[in-house]
């Protein structure tokens, strides 16, 4: 029985962690930060969360197979490279809307969508060690 | 700077080389993460370590207001790490499956149980 | 329409995420599996067509110029071996169907599969050094968890030698990459072309080589470093055996003429040498230890080291004939040595064993005896099988360099690889079937086995029979590798 004090920080720790790691995710492009550590963050919240409760109720609350958001981190990935193609430049350039964005106003572009996908892959590659861990 | 980088980076692969040359499995993985940071290291020394700058653009600026440290070898030291984090991932799994199965984490006493398995076909397999 | 050059990479991966997310679904998994294997193939074929008629293509991902962006460079040689790689996938993919068992796909053999080729056709076309670190960790992490996915114990005790081994491969290329970014300030390797020349040390330069050829000498399974290959090779499914044979040492030859014809081309460092020395060792270790092998799938694998000698013996001379013969063989064997592997799994079916003591009468399976004799006695070097166009253009290469020694030592490797195959042929086919053992006989081979074999089998025959274009294209691939010029102009530009 893993103890009280752990699993009631749990509720408002992995909460904490799982917003913060989304705030990582979007301040990525300009500023340190990224789909990478994100997922990283992430999977610290959701490892937590296995330690205190076990690696059944992380599944539970996930609601869809870690192997799932590999397989459409990695589409993700590889489909915001081919936006670039379709327009006739270089696999992998970055494209922007608005296309005269700066710094600093707010533009969504492929570079972030790539991010997302790394996000999603890496998340669900440590999520489905981490629960295998767990299980066995 | 570099000196020491040298030295570090000399120590860490001596003593990995160490680990990995016994014959225990445990052994060997803590010998393979010491190497892998030695080589990052080494990596890193070879970039030219001069400013503690990081390479970051003010906001309203197009370049680099001061020198910067050079941040293609943190790049490459970062994919290094990933990559040797899934890779150490991968072989953590391996050795406790290979410990399981062949109840030894000895690599003399795994060659020794080398006789009589030559030729497993798939419908003889043993399912753990 | 450079951009077609990701296609081999990204196609494989797109097939993993499909793949995985269709993992319930075995029929599903095996439909988009030889999809996307005959667009793989399709989009090889294309780029070579590219690369024949327009010279190297290069694309610069992300649009980041060389020597800052990473590039992807296809020349002869890659866009053959992406084609190459088309076909072995396209074969195994398809043999796949009826060998692999449910349990292996229910543990993620199709994702698996198709990251490995994504990895060898990403180390294939990369023009970036680093890259190629990238995809041989892709490559390697896909080809460990193909290897361990029965979790047999032989397969396991093989996964931890090959694992171990290479993982220290691994490490050597980092270092010698960390080195060669110290001295140069650059990884992209048409960049390092010129700027390694300029490299006042030519013993820094020699030293840093060594670990290349170190790293890539582990990879591709050369004299003294190729124990990890006949310990693992014969553990898991033939399909995933087939495509180990086929590409994976392969990646490792491709990586030595890469490195040692664009990077460090031979020089007075005494390397090359060292090279033919290794490769002459490499071509009797292996067929040595074949014979004495009594597993088919062992003997084959020992033969894959025997190969791998002829072909860095061919990158060792360093010669266009000789180059042109590396290049050859390396098509030749591709197909030959991928084939054999799935020859081996229909002689499993038939006889209920890869041990030769426990196997004979295949005499009497008409078909399957043809279809083992053929590429059997090309990879020995029968005429006019493609194996003996690849030997005699390497053989003559040597006697044209001088090298009479090395040309008596392929030659000889040659005759005892007849004693390794004769030897098959004996226990497997003409040797009545032991009664002893009551061995599970199959008497029904699945067309999705035979199918891919007989592919091959054609595949081999016509290069024998029309070696001319084969020969042709590993010409001009091998004259674009002595005089790197064009490929480094193509890249860089005129930023030099």
């Amino acid at each position: 029985m893993p103890s009280f004090i752990l699993r009631a920080a749990n509720r408002i720790l992995v909460g904490l962690i799982l917003v913060f790691s989304v705030y990582l995710l979007l301040r990525g492009h300009n500023a340190p930060g990224g789909g990478f550590s994100a997922a990283l963050v992430a999977a610290t919240g959701f490892a937590l969360f296995a330690i205190a409760e076990g690696p059944q109720p992380v599944r539970q609350a996930l609601r869809i197979d870690p192997l799932v958001l590999v397989a459409w981190g990695l589409l993700l990935a590889i489909g915001s490279g081919l936006m670039a193609v379709v327009t006739g430049q270089p696999y992998l350039t970055g494209l922007w809307w608005p296309a005269d964005a700066t710094v600093d106003t707010p533009a969504v572009g492929t570079p972030l969508l790539f991010d997302v996908g790394v996000f999603l892959a890496v998340l669900g590659t440590i999520l489905t060690l981490i629960l295998h861990l767990e299980e066995s | 700077m570099e000196t020491v980088l040298a030295l570090l980076t000399g120590t860490m692969v001596a003593g990995s080389v160490f680990l990995m040359l016994g014959k225990n499995l445990v052994r060997f993985i803590f010998g393979l993460m010491l190497a892998s940071n030695a080589v990052n290291l080494l990596i890193f020394a070879a970039g030219r370590p001069d400013t503690s700058r990081p390479p970051l653009i003010p906001q309203g600026s197009l370049q680099p207001v001061a020198a910067v440290a050079n941040s293609l070898p943190q790049a490459l030291i970062l994919t290094a790490i990933v990559i040797g984090f899934a890779l150490l991932a991968f072989i953590f799994i391996l050795f406790l499956r290979a410990y399981q199965q062949l109840g030894t984490v000895d690599t003399e006493a795994m060659t020794n149980s080398e006789s009589g398995n030559q030729d497993t076909a798939p419908s003889e397999r043993p399912r753990p | 329409m450079n951009g077609l050059l990701v296609a081999p990479i990204i196609v494989p991966f797109a097939a993993a995420a499909l793949a995985l997310l269709g993992r319930r679904r075995p029929l599903f998994q095996h439909v988009s599996a030889l999809t996307v294997a005959a667009i793989h193939l399709v989009a090889g074929g294309w780029l070579l067509y590219q690369v024949h008629h327009q010279g190297i293509a290069v694309l610069h991902v992300g649009g980041w110029p060389a020597p800052f962006g990473i590039a992807l460079v296809a020349d002869h040689l890659s866009a053959l071996m992406v084609l190459i790689t088309g076909v072995v996938y396209g074969a195994v993919v398809v043999y796949s169907r009826a060998e692999i068992s449910a349990d292996d796909i229910r543990r993620g053999y199709y994702p698996l599969l198709h990251i490995l080729v994504g990895g060898i056709s990403g180390a294939f076309l990369t023009g970036d050094l680093f890259n190629l670190y990238v995809w041989f960790e892709v490559m390697l992490m896909a080809s460990f968890a193909l290897l361990v996915l029965g979790r047999t114990r032989a397969q396991i005790k093989g996964g931890v030698t090959y694992v171990v081994i290479n993982l220290f491969a691994t490490l050597l290329f980092l270092t010698g990459l960390g080195m060669v970014y110290g001295m140069t300030g650059t990884l992209n390797m048409a960049h390092l072309h010129l700027k390694l020349r300029a490299v006042a040390d030519p013993g820094q330069v020699a030293a840093v080589s060594v670990l290349f050829l170190t790293a890539f000498g582990i990879k591709s399974g050369l004299f003294p470093l190729f124990f990890w290959l006949p310990a693992s090779y014969h553990t898991p499914p033939v399909a995933v055996s087939a495509i180990f044979s086929g590409l994976l040492t392969k990646v490792g030859v491709y990586a030595l003429i890469r490195t040692f014809t664009l990077i460090f081309p031979f020089g007075s460092s005494g390397l090359q040498e060292l090279v033919l020395a290794a490769a002459a060792l490499t071509m009797i270790t292996g067929v040595l230890g074949a014979a004495a092998q009594s597993d088919i799938r062992r003997i084959l694998s020992f033969h894959i080291i025997s190969q791998v000698g002829y072909m860095v013996l061919g990158l060792g001379l360093f010669t266009p004939l000789a180059l042109a013969g590396a290049v050859f063989y390396l098509l030749h064997h591709i197909v030959v040595k991928a084939n054999l592997f799935l020859i081996s799994g229909l002689i499993r079916q038939r006889g209920g064993s890869f041990a030769l003591k426990r196997i004979g009468g295949m005499y009497a399976r008409g078909l399957l005896a043809l279809l083992f004799f053929i590429p059997a006695f090309s990879l020995a070097g029968f005429p006019p099988l493609s194996g003996f166009w690849a030997k005699m253009i390497l053989i003559r290469s040597s006697l044209d360099s001088g090298q009479f020694v090395l040309a008596g030592v392929a030659a000889a490797v040659g005759l005892l690889t007849v004693y390794s195959m004769t030897k098959i042929w004996n226990e497997a086919f003409w040797k009545p079937m032991p009664t002893t053992e009551t061995a599970i006989v199959q008497n029904r081979v699945s067309v999705w086995m035979t199918a891919p074999v007989v592919a091959l089998v054609l595949l081999t025959v016509c290069i024998g029979f029309w070696p001319e274009p084969f020969v042709q294209l590993a010409r001009t691939a091998a004259e674009e590798l002595l005089d790197p010029m064009a490929y480094v102009y193509t890249v860089v530009g005129e930023m030099r």
